[in-house]
């Protein structure tokens, strides 16, 4: 009932329309598209951006967003390989931790998880505009990533902990996996639980939330939290797919995420919109990548038709409510 | 009679339909030069939607605006203010951190042979508008430090600066001081003899006979009624707006009063600025159950921030003792006043009451959404069954339990905060201001529901600053007059001259 539902079908109705017609015009143009292969690579590639698009989402709907996700990609991504290639020397004593995969990909998580709950924190307690608070947080973490790696890659980390990104299980990538299993949890988590709903109202109207009794921070704190989390799954997954950690990895990241959300139809003013929303909008992201590459399509031009297809989403979007919030 | 042409705006079968709603159906009225024509109608009757599309803000349907006899149509608010008609709307859409001069004249800047604004003239020519209204603010003054009067007064000199023909005043007198009230009529009165046709929504009868030549009454999206003033009586007027019979008094059942549910002592909220210390200053009364408080005050009284301060929200600052039900509590935020029974009805529905992109379902059961759950998790079919009582014992008017919040009538929108909060089973209500903006018989409806909880045991606090709601409502009045308490009265001895000595400031009106 958060969905506004008269509309949400058609927004839906239209992002799926928009996704049809662009699968179907690449299958004409281009014989490579519309294979199993294929396929399965544009899931593999938007899968990264899925995550950080599932926390984004969050932070959008509670009326906030998030600069600092790619940031927060690249430190986690560099923290586990950091603790699993090296593990921690403990100089007093002379010794070194040494890191399972189990524990870097722990460390990873949380790295991401506190980098975000800073984010929430300092929006919660200072009063921060999450604009401000993220971009902060966006350089501290690049930085943090520069200090840790000294700015060269760590490589070779091996192939357990690569499985997370390159492994597959029952015939499909393991990114694809992790992004379904992240797809299904936060469809019942923005839908199904109090938490989800709380979410809503407070991007709806912080004031009357706050006056309803909710506990505002806390659910901002939290939906921080979980982006950064998000953040470092994505973190995980770059990683282990590259074999790799780079210190500049996920650089830029956070704007195609903002634009798989606003893509599927969630207004940064917040209070409305969707996980499935988003998406939608991350396959249409991803299949238009694909496929403009496929065609050989610059990647000059493959900029600016993806800018117009953000401008031409939110257009249309606009002119739905226009028509619908006149009342 | 008028003659045909002094109409200057006339609208003929406009119909307006809404997703849900029929706002409109075939509705024509007519504004003549030099009079005023008073639209009446409840809550819902479709004459805010009316005034919109005079106005140019979103187009009709179907049907036809003529200005001087020809067919015009507005893309615009500012394409209408240029064709001569000018509207204030009932709520404020004024830039807080401009000065008064640069919003009087926002989009109109009279500028300087470079095109920079000229400020000199700018000033000059609000100082010259500000003086029609004998408002004593600066030109330069900013609109953020002005009380919520003096900026309902600036909405008007707006609308009065660019010289309209047609002028639309939606509820102008709702956040007006007697004196303001007094001088905007006097301004009224001179429009009339400059040949402005004045449009006049209101639920206050008694300003009609100041002001008002015609009435054109609207119900449900028509027009039931087109009358002059001269010939309409109030029952009439009523029972016509409503469609029925309606009783004009509303007569509270006596209380029954139970044990003490509330005992404040000496609140105190720090932050008034300018010569001023205190928004509440050493505030102390008690509430029993079964019991109706009446809180009144001019505005600024600091009734609001009383209500909020006991609410929580100003946790830190505010300092003083709350007792409820013999424990003494510190609500440490609006959350934790919830959670021990309170719950607070807040004058501005829409800021801080309603979250408009949600469902009247989901606004009803934010604050109980737990007890709905199933296995952790939300159902909506649960929710739905949990509120939907709640939602039909206040009556409220909706297509379904999904229709957006935002397309409900005003006095619709407060039913479902009162469902809101009867679905939490609270033990003290506050109401702020709980038919502001709202018509007759959803005003009564509310009253009748009041009384019932008082019945029920609920202890309530009105806080209004009408004189009537407050005598029809209250078991007992305080009131208070610039952050302080300075009377309280048992409802046998509250009286209107009692009341209204105790409500204003004894500084300025011996000044005055």
């Amino acid at each position: 009932m958060s969905d506004p539902k008269p509309n949400f079908s058609l927004r839906r109705f239209q992002s799926l329309l928009a996704l049809a017609l662009l699968v179907g015009a690449l299958s004409v143009l281009s014989d490579n598209f519309l294979t199993p292969d294929n396929g399965w690579n544009i899931l593999r590639q938007i899968s990264v951006n899925l995550c950080l698009s599932i926390g984004m989402t969050l932070v959008i709907l509670s009326g906030g967003i998030d600069l600092s996700v790619g940031a927060i990609l690249g430190l986690a991504g560099a923290v586990a390989a950091g603790l699993l290639k090296n593990g921690v020397v403990l100089g007093a004593l002379d010794a070194r931790l040494e890191f399972t995969v189990t524990g870097a990909i722990v460390a990873g998580l949380a790295v991401g998880a506190a980098a975000g709950w800073f984010n929430g924190f300092a929006i919660t307690r200072f009063q921060l505009p999450p604009f401000v608070a993220t971009l902060g947080m966006l350089s501290i973490a690049r930085g943090l990533t520069m200090l840790w790696t000294g700015g060269f890659p760590v490589t070779s980390l091996g192939p357990t902990f690569g499985f997370i990104g390159t492994g597959a299980f029952l015939g499909a990538p393991m990114p694809v996996w992790i992004m379904l299993a992240l797809v299904a949890v936060f469809v019942v988590v923005t839908r199904r639980t109090r938490f989800g709903r709380h979410i809503y109202a407070v991007g709806g109207n912080e004031r009357a939330a706050r006056l309803t009794g909710l506990n505002v921070p806390r659910i901002k704190l939290a939906v921080y939290t979980l982006a950064g989390a998000l953040a470092g799954v994505a973190g995980l997954i770059v990683t282990a797919r590259l074999d790799s950690a780079q210190p500049n990895a996920g650089l830029g990241y956070e704007l195609d995420s903002i634009a798989a959300v606003v893509i599927g139809g969630t207004p940064l003013s917040g209070g409305r919109g969707s996980i499935w929303g988003t998406v939608l909008g991350c396959l249409i992201i991803g299949v238009l990548n694909n496929g403009l590459f496929l065609l050989n399509v610059s990647p000059f031009w493959q900029q600016v038709i993806k800018g117009g297809v953000i401008l031409l989403a939110v257009a249309l979007d606009k002119m739905n409510a226009n028509s619908r919030d006149s009342a | 009679m008028a003659a045909a042409s002094d109409i200057v705006l006339e609208a003929e079968r406009i119909t307006k339909t809404f997703p849900g709603v029929r706002a409109l159906g075939g509705v024509s009225v007519r504004a003549r030069r030099g009079r005023l024509l008073a639209l009446l109608g409840e809550n819902g009757a479709g004459k805010s939607t009316l005034m919109n599309i005079l106005a140019g803000v979103f187009p009709p349907d179907e049907g036809t605006l003529r200005l001087d006899g020809r067919a015009v149509s507005f893309s615009n608010p500012r394409a209408a203010l240029a064709a001569g008609i000018g509207i204030v709307f009932q709520e404020l859409n004024l830039i807080p951190h401009l000065s008064v001069a640069e919003n009087i004249f926002l989009g109109r800047e009279p500028r300087t042979r470079l095109g920079l604004i000229d400020y000199p003239r700018l000033n000059a020519d609000a100082a010259a508008v500000l003086g029609r209204l004998a408002l004593a603010v600066e030109p330069t003054a900013l609109i953020a430090d002005l009380r919520v009067g003096q900026q309902q007064l600036v909405e008007i000199a707006r609308a009065l600066s660019a010289e309209a023909r047609v002028l639309i005043l939606d509820e102008p007198t709702s956040s007006l001081s007697e004196h303001e009230v007094a001088v905007l009529f006097g301004v009224i009165a001179d429009l009339k003899r400059r040949g402005v046709a004045l449009i006049y929504i209101t639920h206050k009868f008694d300003e009609l006979a100041h002001v008002c030549d015609d009435v054109t009454i609207m119900r449900d999206g028509c027009v039931v009624g087109e009358f002059p003033y001269a010939e309409l009586t109030r029952d009439a007027l009523v029972r016509l707006m409503a469609g029925r019979e309606s009783k004009e008094t509303f007569l509270k059942s006596p209380a029954a009063l139970g044990a003490e549910l509330l005992r404040v002592e000496a609140i105190c909220l720090p932050g008034g600025g300018a010569g001023r210390p205190f928004l509440v200053e050493n505030v102390s009364f008690t509430l029993r159950r079964g019991e109706v408080l009446g809180i009144f005050g001019l505005v600024g009284a600091g009734r609001t921030e009383l209500l909020e301060t006991m609410f929580g929200l100003h946790a830190g600052r505010a300092t003083g003792q709350l007792t409820l039900e013999g424990k003494s509590v510190d609500f440490a935020s609006p959350a934790a006043a919830v959670a021990a029974g309170l719950a607070l009805a807040p004058e501005d529905r829409k800021r801080d009451g309603l979250v408009l992109p949600m469902s009247v379902a989901a606004n009803a059961s934010l604050a109980s959404l737990e007890r709905t759950l199933r296995g952790g998790f939300v159902s909506r079919s649960r929710e739905a069954a949990y509120i939907a009582p709640y939602v039909e014992r206040f009556r409220v008017k909706t297509p379904s339990l999904d229709q957006l919040i935002v397309n409900l009538s005003g006095g619709n929108q407060q039913k479902v905060i009162l469902a809101k909060w009867l679905a939490t089973d609270p033990k003290l209500l506050l109401l702020d201001e709980p038919t502001r903006g709202i018509d007759v018989n959803a005003k009564r409806e509310i009253y009748a529901f009041i009384d019932e909880l008082a019945r029920n045991g609920l202890g309530l606090i009105v806080v209004s600053s009408e004189l009537p709601e407050i005598l029809a409502l209250a078991d007992r009045v305080l009131v208070m007059c610039e952050g302080r308490k300075t009377a309280e009265f048992p409802r046998a001895d509250a009286t209107a001259e009692k009341i209204l000595a105790a409500a204003f400031p004894v500084t300025s009106a011996t000044a005055a």
